[in-house]
């Protein structure tokens, strides 16, 4: 019967959700229309009722959120946005997932759990006005269970039942045993209300029990122990230690207070026995004053708390949370004070070194050190696994390709791979505008695939690896490849290229990023426009990353976008012109070489270097930067790879490697070509960060035109 | 060996079900169609325990529990009723008559298992 029932549920959820989903795609077209906002809501709830009357549980627990969300839109508490209805869409796949699963097997509730944070933070927060609040990212789920799962506490419970207990089916020693099954417990029974044989009934219990329990459950979940029997028992439940308490000596109570806490010994008869100088707990039942088992409870109770505050003296703190959550913010305060103490650092590097004090070196060299390993720890805090974003081009591969009548898998991999927070959050646009360009131009119709002998289901890979201290995001398809001649006379057409030059394949793929440039015949919903890839351009270079297309025709074309590990400090190479200091990202320095006098001679005026047989252009920056001061006889070369093409930069030395702590440059040197930030030096001067791509294509145009 | 378990229910589709769940976690299952059956049934058949509706034709959930603590051969063993959220005297009554626990409906399969487990130990 259950069983008919459940393949019912499952059977009704999916046309639900189909339903679902078709309303939540209308809405995106009519966010105020309220017939489909209840339509959603509907679903919803009918989804949450049933599974949980079903065993669904995953699925009534994570609907309810999604229901919440709507129920406030419902109310006009909250407006229909696409993030919202990307959300419910994922949603919707969660729940279809769900609904895959086993009842009582166990389930991945990473994802669902992304998606009800996300939702969370959309629902507008009551005692802030939405505008002008901070975002705190991710932070706002209940940060106290993790707080209460730290807590430990020490409870002393005496559980004193009805003597009628066993007349209604109640057994005193499974509630003990429930107690046990919390945390650790000691357990001391009281005897001393037997009554002599002649009044016992022997229906009735006259036994009760002292339990000394060690739990990370709260107080609600011992009471929970006693749902049933709570009306009719006597419960007394005091916690008499917490790891949450300021107190954290080692020690614990005396046998005396502890007895007299209970209630079992009065103050005054502790006062008497306690001068009589011999064993307390002996003394009190020589005496006749309280019964062994009370005192054996007692010292039950001293020797536990002792060994659990004992435990915890000798486990380290961080033991008990393995994860803290943090407002962004705060971490981005980390990473400026980590910057500034770069700095610093680099200071004191400077001046011990000219100081040759021996011993001042050595501990200057000891802060580098430390700085380095601060530096590192504090960003990689700021680090997250890539999937999250992965995750949400799945369901764009699949829309897209049901638009456009073709047949796209998506596989991805290195979800695993950390990024920056910020990194990832700015990746976001281009890979979707890649991916876009790989459905809509990249892979074929099926009748084309299967006509070309390939699988009529394409392929698009989306991958994510680390390679030095920069991340490989590549995006591969299987489809019908960049084509090198239509390009290439496009490029011409256009004036991006000379009609008789040489020029290697990935030069001519890399047109396919110039503003405006599009080989689409007919401009379709998602591309062909010509904006998108000039965009990803755009974007990958704001993150200091560089991109390579690699494209064979009528296999698939592979774009590798390279982009560095984070955006706060970055591994640089320190040049001299003149006077002035100028940075260069190192994670496109390729290598430095000498340019003499005689070199510049015999090029007659061209900007051309010779390494090792290669001709490589090289900006003389002296120049670009009109520097007047007096030139070196011999120059240095850094030359660099942007964009899969050696380009050489000229500068009057090379000074070394640097950790560069990248500075904004304020509003009025915002759009100053070519330079994209500043740092300072040790010394207190300031290096400007030369961007190399800009500088390229400035020089470029400039000779263009 | 597994524990025996008799429902008492007037519903047959309550009683479908709470079978259902039962047997699928491991215990066996008699059935009773109202109080007066099930008080019949157990005055022969030994059980470990007994869930039972309040609402009932013939001798309704109270008289069952009642009949059962007043006789010998399953005096002791655990009784859990089936109650609505909204009825709490009706709770108080069973609880007085010598019900062991309670459940409140609609309740999901697994609440009922929690509490049979509580109770059983």
């Amino acid at each position: 019967m259950m069983e008919q029932a459940i393949a019912t549920y499952r059977e009704e959820a999916g046309e639900l959700l189909a339903e679902l989903e078709t309303s939540l795609l209308d809405l995106e077209e009519t966010p105020d229309d309220n017939d489909l906002i209840n339509r959603v809501f509907r679903a919803m709830h009918t989804i949450k009722g049933s599974g949980a009357m079903f065993g669904f549980e995953e699925i009534a627990t994570f609907t309810h959120e999604v229901e919440t969300v709507f129920d406030m839109v419902r109310n006009g508490k909250m407006t229909v946005t696409k993030r919202l209805l990307d959300l419910t869409l994922q949603s919707r796949d969660h729940i279809t997932y769900l609904l895959g699963c086993a009842i009582g097997e166990g389930v991945d509730r990473s994802a669902g759990d992304e998606i009800i944070a996300g939702l969370r933070q959309l629902v507008p927060r009551p005692e802030m006005p939405q505008k002008g609040s901070t975002e705190v990212p991710a932070i706002t789920l209940p940060a106290v269970s993790e707080e209460e799962l730290a807590n430990e506490s020490t409870w002393r419970i005496r559980f004193r039942p009805a003597p009628n207990i066993l007349l209604c089916g109640t057994n005193p020693i499974s509630l003990i045993n429930e107690l046990r099954g919390l945390g650790t417990a000691h357990v001391v029974a009281q005897f001393d209300e037997i009554p002599q044989l002649a009044d016992l009934v022997p229906e009735n219990l006259y036994i009760y029990w002292d339990i000394i329990l060690t739990t990370s459950s709260g107080e609600d979940a011992i009471k929970d122990v006693f749902i049933f029997v709570e009306d009719d028992c006597d419960i007394k439940i005091e916690l008499i230690d917490s790891s949450g308490l300021i107190d954290r000596e080692e020690g614990y109570k005396k046998l005396g207070d502890i007895l007299v806490e209970r209630g079992d010994l009065s103050p005054v008869e502790m006062k008497k026995v306690l001068m009589l100088q011999k064993r307390f707990g002996e003394l009190l039942v020589e005496q006749g004053i309280v019964t062994p088992e009370k005192v054996q409870s007692a010292l039950v109770e001293q020797q536990h708390v002792k060994s659990v505050r004992k435990e915890r003296s000798e486990a380290p703190p961080a033991e008990a949370a393995a994860s803290i959550r943090v407002p962004a913010e705060r971490l981005d305060q980390l990473i400026n004070l980590v910057g500034e103490m770069v700095t610093v650092q680099a200071h004191l590097s400077q001046v011990s070194l000219a100081g040759g004090y021996s011993t001042f070196i050595a501990i200057s060299e000891e802060v580098e050190r430390l700085t380095n390993e601060l530096r590192d720890t504090a960003l990689n805090i700021r680090m997250l696994p890539i999937g999250s974003t992965f995750s949400k081009f799945k369901r764009l591969v699949r829309d897209l390709s049901n638009e456009l009548g073709k047949e796209i898998e998506m596989e991805t991999f290195g979800a695993e791979t950390e990024l920056d927070k910020t990194v990832i959050e700015k990746l976001n646009d281009p890979l979707v505008h890649i991916i876009r360009n790989s459905i809509d131009h990249g892979i074929e119709m099926p009748e084309a695939r299967r006509a070309a002998g390939k699988s009529p289901v394409g392929k698009v890979y989306l991958g994510a690896e680390h390679s030095g201290d920069s991340v490989l995001v590549t995006i591969r398809d299987d489809g019908a490849g960049l084509d090198r001649d239509t390009i290439r006379a496009k490029a011409v057409e256009r004036g991006l290229l000379s009609a008789t030059a040489d020029v290697s394949d990935r030069e001519i793929y890399a047109q396919i990023f110039a503003p405006g440039f599009s080989t689409a015949a007919k401009v379709t919903s998602v591309s062909g426009r010509g904006v998108g890839m000039d965009v990803v351009k755009r974007g990958i270079e704001g993150l200091r990353g560089s991109i390579a297309v690699d494209s064979v025709r009528g296999t698939g074309t592979t774009i590798t976008l390279k982009i560095p590990l984070t955006l706060a400090i970055i591994d640089s190479l320190l040049v001299k012109i003149g006077k002035d200091h100028f940075v260069l990202p190192l994670a496109a320095v390729e290598e430095c070489i000498e340019l003499t006098s005689d070199d510049v001679k015999n090029s007659h005026g061209r900007n051309l270097a010779n390494v090792r047989g290669a001709i490589v252009p090289y900006i003389p920056l002296r120049q670009h930067f009109q520097i007047t001061d007096q030139r070196p006889e011999i120059e240095q070369i850094v030359i660099a790879d942007i964009h899969g093409t050696k380009v050489g930069f000229v500068v009057d030395s090379v000074v070394g490697e640097h950790q560069t702590v990248i500075k904004s440059l304020g509003k009025v040197y915002r759009d100053v070509k070519g330079i994209s930030g500043a740092t300072i030096l040790g010394d207190g001067t300031v290096a400007l960060i030369l961007d190399m791509n800009v500088l390229l294509q400035n020089i470029e145009q400039m000779e263009n035109s | 060996m597994a524990k025996l378990i008799m429902s008492a229910d007037d519903s047959g589709s309550i009683r479908q079900m709470v079978t259902f769940t039962l047997k699928q976690n491991g215990y066996d299952v008699i059935e009773a169609v109202d109080g007066r059956d099930a008080l019949n049934k157990l005055s022969t058949q030994k059980v470990d325990m007994l869930l039972t509706d309040l609402n009932m034709p013939n001798m309704d959930g109270i008289g069952l529990i009642k009949g059962v603590r007043a006789g010998t051969l399953n005096k002791f063993i655990p009784i859990v009723m089936l109650t609505t959220e909204s009825n709490d005297t009706r709770k108080a009554e069973g609880k007085a008559a010598g019900a062991t626990g309670w459940i409140v409906k609609p309740f999901k399969p697994e609440q009922l298992i929690a509490v049979i487990k509580k109770v059983l130990g």
